[in-house]
């Protein structure tokens, strides 16, 4: 206990790069992941193909192979970043696949029968998807948003392998410096990151439900 | 499919409007990938000499054998994964109120810790306690905890998912609990949540990568350290091959689980979902 509270300072250091990571390529991850879903709902058949390929690619390949070539490879191109900026680089790319996933899903959660009814009353297709399809769309797809965040913050610890002292790395280095407090540290770093996922899964599921009986 | 509906089939301005999209579309697409290509021409990415190296005998049998671990610890971590997560599932649904909620509390706190911090805990944490395990093993076991927790909500969400009237109807023939799932719900569940499992399998398969963390001698180390013994200038023919063989191997898997996904659908009505946070984690 007493090496937990001894450390608090590096807990507090890994946990906010933990923290600036999530934010900082959450908020990226978004905004790409749903230009992707724009592009595979347009009518416009190269956008299509070119967001299918990029989710397919991506979703197939470890998170770690992606920091790979981002830690890597980009030296070898004479792009020089910091390991935080590559971090984001690499996170962002990956996630912006499933965020995509998710607000297609939703999308496509919203029934037929009330696009179709849209388009009965005459509403053009700028029309049907900004009064009636997307605020529903935005209802059902802010849980698996949510959740894909979650994951995202778990996956930041892989950016403790690259160089980016966050607090997966953290713990490492406070382990290996007190081999009688393992324990602790690691239940530590456990609640911190319990902390960010659990409220906020709980937060998901509520909403979930809300949603769906309003359906 | 919600986007079929939202658009009429197009006349000839509203194609035309759409050929000019994908015109403009397809040019920025080549515009952004051409100035890749450039920028990696420029740095002699594209020499033939430097992709000359993935016909070496010695990096081939090299990336068999980290493809070989990488099976093998997914596999293992898979079987075991799969035999606690259905323990999970029972438990989480067993009338005992202690035993759902330990359960529970498994599920919830190993699917909220990230299976990095999992893996080094085995790793660093087991040793410190004078207890030692191997890279294998670790990994084997953080694979193993995470996906376990995943798992035991698929096996639980298949099980739910049957209609009522199939408790309902076993309890009438006299079934007791345990019968009831043994034979009724079980064998119906698993259909249900198969593509489910295969989609989970692909991202254990993906998680095994972290294996390069702990210096288990998995795909992704094989070809780091094929890297640092050729030298960095073929670290991206080297790494191009190993995401390839990761993307191969997996969108296989991928393809089959929504083959399945379909099939079962044509044929038993309904699947268990996946979600996207599932596949990214």
């Amino acid at each position: 206990m007493d090496a937990v509270l001894d450390n608090l300072d590096t807990f507090r250091q890994g946990f906010v790069t933990t923290l600036a990571l999530t934010v900082v390529s959450a908020v990226l991850a978004l905004a790409l992941g749903t230009l992707l879903a724009a592009m595979r709902v347009s009518p416009v058949p190269t956008l299509r193909a070119a967001g299918a390929t990029y989710v397919e690619v991506v979703r197939n390949t470890p998170l770690t192979v992606v920091f790979f070539f981002a830690v890597f490879v980009l030296p070898q191109l004479d792009i020089r970043l910091s390991f935080f900026v590559f971090a984001v680089i690499a996170v962002t790319v990956y996630h912006a696949a499933f965020f995509c996933e998710a607000v297609r899903s939703g999308i496509n959660a919203v029934g037929v029968g009330q696009a179709e009814a849209a388009r009965a009353i005459g509403l053009t297709f700028t029309q049907s998807l900004r009064l009636v399809v997307l605020p529903q769309a935005f209802r059902t797809v802010i849980p698996p948003l949510i959740n894909v965040v979650i994951a995202l913050t778990k996956n930041t610890s892989i950016a403790a392998a690259f160089g980016v002292f966050e607090l997966t790395a953290a713990t490492t280095r406070l382990a290996n410096a007190n081999s009688n407090a393992v324990l602790a540290i690691f239940t530590g770093s456990a609640l911190c990151y319990l902390a960010l996922t659990l409220p906020s899964g709980f937060l998901a599921g509520r909403l979930e439900r809300r949603v769906a009986v309003a359906r | 499919m919600t986007e079929a509906v939202l658009y009429d089939a197009a006349g000839p301005r509203g194609r035309r409007r759409i050929l000019v999209g994908s015109v403009v579309g397809g040019v920025l697409v080549v515009l952004v990938l051409g100035l890749a290509v450039a920028r990696l021409a420029s740095k002699g990415v594209f020499e033939a000499e430097r992709w000359q190296v993935l016909t070496r005998q010695d990096l081939l049998e090299l990336i068999g054998r980290g493809l070989g671990a990488t099976l093998r610890a997914a596999a293992l971590a898979m079987v075991l994964a799969m035999a606690v997560g259905g323990l999970l599932a029972v438990a989480r649904l067993s009338r005992r109120r202690w035993l759902a909620m330990a359960a529970g509390t498994w599920v919830e706190v190993f699917r909220g810790l990230p299976l990095l911090l999992l893996i080094l805990f085995l790793f660093l944490g087991l040793p410190a306690a004078g207890i030692t395990i191997s890279t294998f093993w670790a990994l084997v076991g953080g694979l193993t905890l995470y996906n376990s927790a995943v798992i035991g909500e698929i096996f639980r969400a298949g099980i739910l998912s049957l209609p009522r009237g199939q408790t309902e109807a076993a309890y009438a023939i006299g079934l007791r609990g345990g019968q009831t799932l043994r034979l009724v719900l079980i064998p119906q569940a698993i259909r249900r949540m198969l593509p489910a499992l295969i989609s989970q399998l692909v991202t254990l398969l993906k998680d095994t990568s972290l294996g390069f963390v702990i210096a288990y001698a998995e795909l992704l180390r094989v070809g780091r350290n094929a890297v640092e013994f050729l030298g960095g200038p073929y670290s991206i023919p080297v790494y191009t091959a190993i995401a390839v063989v990761y993307i191969a191997v997996n969108a296989s898997l991928s393809a089959l689980a929504r083959w399945l996904d379909r099939r079962t659908r044509r044929r038993f009505g309904r699947t268990v979902e996946t979600s996207a946070a599932d596949e990214a984690a």
